[in-house]
């Protein structure tokens, strides 16, 4: 795309003036961009508006309301004007965004063209839209609101979203650690980060412009070369990181800061969060639009937005030029306009009288009317009426602003801001730039001296030089342009009522939109205190908080980092056709084939699955019975060496919180099994009771889940494949019985632990592995296994065995309110021990008998599966209860199903009917046991 | 985000924290009601000032420790 300009003649913009000395585009190149379908020519370096205004474009958008056409005000990121269409991102900010080749750029919520807009007849009844309009027409009645929301919805104003499953670049996050954060990198920020560095701080300076300098950057000779050699001493001082085009979006507690820094290469944005030693504000100033009739008409700019366009981009921004000046900005602004050629037709000066009336046009300046009566014909108006301080981020740490009259702006007050908050530059107060910079590197030694622990020594001040008080002239108009909010609806929510600057915000809307009070709340205060009568001192500011700058989701939301965990064994998975399955933080087999012959290889012959993501901790010390004894509900005392015993844990509320086996490998010694999803919650439930309740006990918790890999070996000939590669243990059905524990060798791997438990209900062998041997010991019982049809099941298939067999999984069969007794486990729980956690619950919740409890259903529909979750209902008509897991069984041909019913109900042989999700209904009978296969328990034990 | 002072790590970010909460003490199971239970679950005093409570350092030495916390301020002290 890119071509060299003058070989192909290619028009680069009929408003481009002869090079200026501190201009930041490259003229030696250019590139084709699009805007609403057309070509558009542009240097790499200038800004999307910046490459439109350098070929004539006026009018950049239409107003949030009236649909008004809209020109650049302020020529920068908060331009509230050029919000625009890049692709299939929306609200891009023109003004700030580099334009790139082949860049598709359009207008925002115009139809059917910019030009001719055709809800620009909203402005006709604008009479019809006062302040308030919203609240007023479309509260009644209630039940036309969703048919109000359509058409409000195609008059709300913002870009087209991308596809749902579009690309959106990549997202980031970082942390970091300076000792001092400079948020503005303005002259004041540069020579605070200077100091800060050479007092030895890190630094990190951030600067929302693609550059460092503020406003220097369009300022003359004596300031391009101030900043030249203010950037070389940036460069030259070790220990200072530069972020451009990054914006610190708020302040929270301890100086936890939040940055967003945009358009690095391959991140669209980057969120960075730090703890920062010392922040240092130096925000600069905002120049503060004037409110007159027509000032919103394109073609009304800041003095800024006029010298930024000549001075960093070459662009003439119009051909005869009326300025309204109060300041020395408002005077070089004239001084710059006449170098670009643009004829300065008439200088209005407020320190002499001069102002304002209205400016009349449509999609660009006719004419202005003067203060005296005059008409003057131009096309180019620029005020520079005054200054407002950014003061956001003080406020976020505790700063309440003063309003200083004679200067007419808020100044920050800095005396309730902690220590570890300092400002300097133009939100402090003026100067000239050595009395700037000055005072930034005093409040940059300090805030390094402050971190090193130095005791904090006072500041130099800063004040406020006397400005001419402008913020709306003699005629109405915009206040908050990004929200179409004039002074006249400012002054009608008084009139109705509405006298709190808070309450007149919010009921107009005024400082609400994308600028978030940036441009206009000066000018809303002032508008709300002339129309009640009081100073603007009185009336206050408003309160500004975090975001300073919009920030992506995807920057929130940052990169996806969440570790994913894997068993020595999931490699095997993959290659054996396992279907994924995510549960919690680990990725597991859900199936490898068809679960119901799955489930069949289990029931008749063998198989094998990976439980490695089971919880395992191991227990040592003198008082690991007393610890059992505490957090299960039932007795662990008694268990000798080399048993295991399955057991449940309640919260103090008496609500089941865990499940698993235990078993004792030694006299201190045990090995405890948790749920999956509950391994960590687990550790530190029992570290919770050993450093709070029972410091002096004996007990040392080490996780392990991950140091074991672990293998269920199920099947009622998983004895015969466990013994072809088991030689040192006997695995008799005397030698090892069900519900004990031995350690041997697994396939040559030493060190194992062997469980005979059975949560699928058949004999079953749990073998945990060093995990560096777990792969090993598993292709080894693969392979033992080929003849005798052993085979890999997955999650599902252990799912409908554990489902056959009636046994319940917490948090799914329990929730957050289910007690032990409700859970069907009232066998287990000894309420006779002495303590132990959810006894006192336990014993109450016994006497009063109530409560849900967990059955099995029998349907005599064999192939309706009604859903989990699926409501009970009683012959009544009442709710009693749900289903917390159904599966068909193909080892028994029809549904197995438990639900927590209420305890009314539960008796064996009551009946209940099940809503089904599409409405219908189906008859279920309360089976006598919980396992509808083998209930008594005869295969686990073979 | 504020810092958290662990005894043992020093000032870490609160993200790195389990907060258990205002120390509640529990009474004993054999002789306690169910009103006594349910004030040691349930009820926090949850006052603007200073309170007695208990942390968890998470990501760092897996302590649980007892700070007081000013709940405005967020200040910290050892109590």
């Amino acid at each position: 795309m890119m071509r060299r300009a003058t070989r192909t003649g290619m028009k680069v913009g009929s408003h481009r003036v002869d090079p200026r000395p501190g201009e930041v585009i490259d003229r030696t190149t250019s590139f084709e961009f699009t805007w609403n379908g057309r070509p558009h020519a542009a240097h790499p370096g200038d800004t999307i508006a910046s490459a439109l205004a350098a070929s004539g474009v006026d009018v950049f958008s239409r107003s949030f309301k009236y649909h008004r056409p809209r020109g650049l005000l302020t020529a920068s990121y908060m331009d509230p004007g050029c919000m625009l269409q890049v692709g299939d991102e929306p609200n891009v900010r023109g003004a700030h965004r580099l334009v790139r080749p082949g860049m598709e750029v359009s207008s925002q919520d115009t139809w059917p063209s910019l030009s001719f807009d055709v809800k620009a007849v909203n402005e006709l009844a604008r009479r019809a839209l006062p302040a308030g309009f919203y609240y007023k027409t479309f509260m009644k009645p209630a039940r036309l609101w969703p048919a109000y929301e359509r058409v409000l919805e195609r008059f709300a104003h913002g870009g087209r979203l991308p596809a749902w499953d579009a690309s959106t670049g990549s997202f980031d996050q970082r942390f970091a650690h300076p000792d001092v954060l400079v948020a503005g990198g303005g002259p004041a920020g540069i020579a605070a980060s200077i100091a800060a560095a050479a007092a030895g701080a890190s630094v990190m300076l951030v600067e929302e412009e693609h550059e460092l300098g503020g406003h220097l950057r369009w300022g003359d000779e004596a300031e391009l070369s101030a900043l030249r050699s203010l950037r070389d001493s940036v460069a030259a001082t070790p220990g200072i990181e530069v972020m451009t085009n990054a914006v610190v979006l708020g302040r929270y507690d301890d100086n936890w800061v939040s940055i967003v820094h945009r358009g690095l290469p391959h991140v669209e944005e980057r969120l960075v969060k730090a703890r920062v030693g010392a922040l240092v504000v130096a925000s600069g100033l905002i120049e503060r639009p004037y409110v007159f009739a027509g000032n919103d008409v394109p073609g009304v700019m800041l003095s800024t937005a006029v010298r930024r366009l000549i001075n960093l981009y070459a662009v003439r921004p119009g051909d005869r030029a009326v300025v309204l000046t109060a300041n020395s900005s408002g005077d070089a602004a004239v001084v710059d306009l006449d170098r670009a050629g643009v004829e300065v037709v008439h200088v209005e000066d407020v320190r002499r009288g001069g102002d304002v009336v209205r400016v009349r046009g449509r999609s660009r300046v006719r004419s202005v009317e003067l203060g005296d009566g005059r008409s003057v014909r131009c096309d180019l108006v620029v005020t520079a009426t005054g200054w407002t301080a950014p003061v956001s981020l003080l406020t976020m740490a505790g700063d309440q602003p003063v309003y200083v009259a004679t200067g007419a702006r808020f100044r920050p007050d800095c005396a309730n801001l902690p220590a570890n908050v300092l400002a300097t530059g133009g939100v402090v107060g003026d100067g000239d730039l050595d009395a700037l910079v000055d005072h930034a590197a005093a409040v940059g030694h300090e805030a390094a001296r402050r971190v090193a622990g130095d005791p904090a020594s006072p500041l130099p001040q800063l004040d406020v030089a006397p400005h001419p008080a402008l913020f709306r002239g003699r005629t109405h108009g915009i206040v908050d342009f990004s929200e179409d909010v004039s002074s006249k609806d400012l002054f009608s929510a008084v009139e109705e009522g509405y006298r709190s600057a808070e309450l007149a915000k919010r009921y107009t809307t005024a400082t609400m939109g994308p600028l978030q009070g940036k441009l206009e709340t000066v000018n809303a205060v002032a508008v709300i205190a002339e129309a009640t009568d009081r100073t603007i001192a009185e009336c206050g500011t408003t309160t500004w908080r975090p975001p300073y700058a919009p920030v992506t989701l995807g920057a929130l939301a940052g990169a996806e980092r969440e570790p994913v965990r894997r068993s020595p064994m999931q490699t095997w998975h993959e290659a054996h056709d396992a279907v994924a399955l995510q549960a919690g933080a680990w990725i597991r087999p859900d199936r490898y084939g068809d679960p119901n012959s799955e489930v069949a290889a289990v029931r008749d012959g063998v198989g094998i699955i990976d439980v490695t993501p089971i919880g395992k901790l191991d227990l040592r010390g003198p008082d690991v019975a007393r610890l059992l004894n505490l957090v299960y509900v039932n007795k662990w005392s008694k268990l000798e060496v080399g048993r295991v015993r399955y057991g449940v844990m309640c919260s103090d509320d008496g609500v089941v919180i865990d499940d698993g086996v235990t078993g004792r490998l030694g006299d201190d010694h045990y090995l405890m099994s948790t749920t999956s999803s509950g391994a960590t919650a687990v550790w530190e439930w029992l570290e919770l009771w050993l450093q709070t309740e029972h410091p002096d006990w004996q007990v040392h918790v080490t996780p392990v889940t991950t140091a074991y890999a672990s293998i269920n070996v199920a099947g009622p000939r998983s004895r015969e494949l466990l013994a072809r590669v088991v030689d040192d243990v006997d695995l008799s059905s005397d030698g090892f019985p069900y519900m004990h524990v031995r350690t041997g060798t697994v396939a040559g791997v030493a060190d194992c632990v062997l469980w005979r438990i059975g949560f699928t209900g058949e004999l079953s062998f749990e073998v945990h592995a060093p995990a560096g041997y777990g792969l090993h010991v598993w292709e080894a019982l693969v392979e033992a296994g080929s003849d005798l049809g052993a085979r890999a099941f997955g999650v599902e298939a252990q799912r409908i065995l554990r489902l056959e067999k009636g046994h319940l999984i917490v948090g799914q069969d329990t929730d957050g309110l289910t007690r032990a007794g409700s859970a069907g486990l009232d066998g287990l729980v000894r309420l006779d021990k002495p303590d132990f956690v959810g006894l006192p619950e336990l014993v109450w919740h016994e006497d009063a008998g109530d409560g849900a409890r967990l059955v099995a259903l029998r349907t005599t529909d064999a192939t309706t599966l009604p859903a989990e979750g699926s409501q009970l209902i009683a012959e009544t008509g009442r709710l009693c209860g749900r289903v917390t897991s159904s599966r068909f069984s193909p080892t028994l041909g029809r549904m197995v199903i438990l639900a927590q019913v209420d305890a009314t109900l539960s008796p064996p042989g009551s009946e209940v009917t099940i809503r089904l999700v599409d409405g219908g209904t189906v008859r279920a009978v309360v089976s006598e046991h919980l396992a509808q296969v083998d209930p008594e328990g005869v295969r686990v034990r073979g | 985000m504020m810092q958290v002072p662990c005894p043992s790590c020093g000032p870490r970010h609160a993200g790195e924290f389990g907060y258990v909460g205002e120390i509640a003490l529990r009474p004993d199971p054999s002789s306690t009601s169910p009103g006594e239970w349910r004030e040691y679950l349930y009820q926090r005093r949850n006052r603007a000032d200073w309170t007695v409570e208990r942390w968890y350092h998470r990501m760092g030495c897996r302590r649980y420790f007892v700070v007081e916390r000013h709940t405005v301020t967020h200040e910290f002290r050892t109590p």
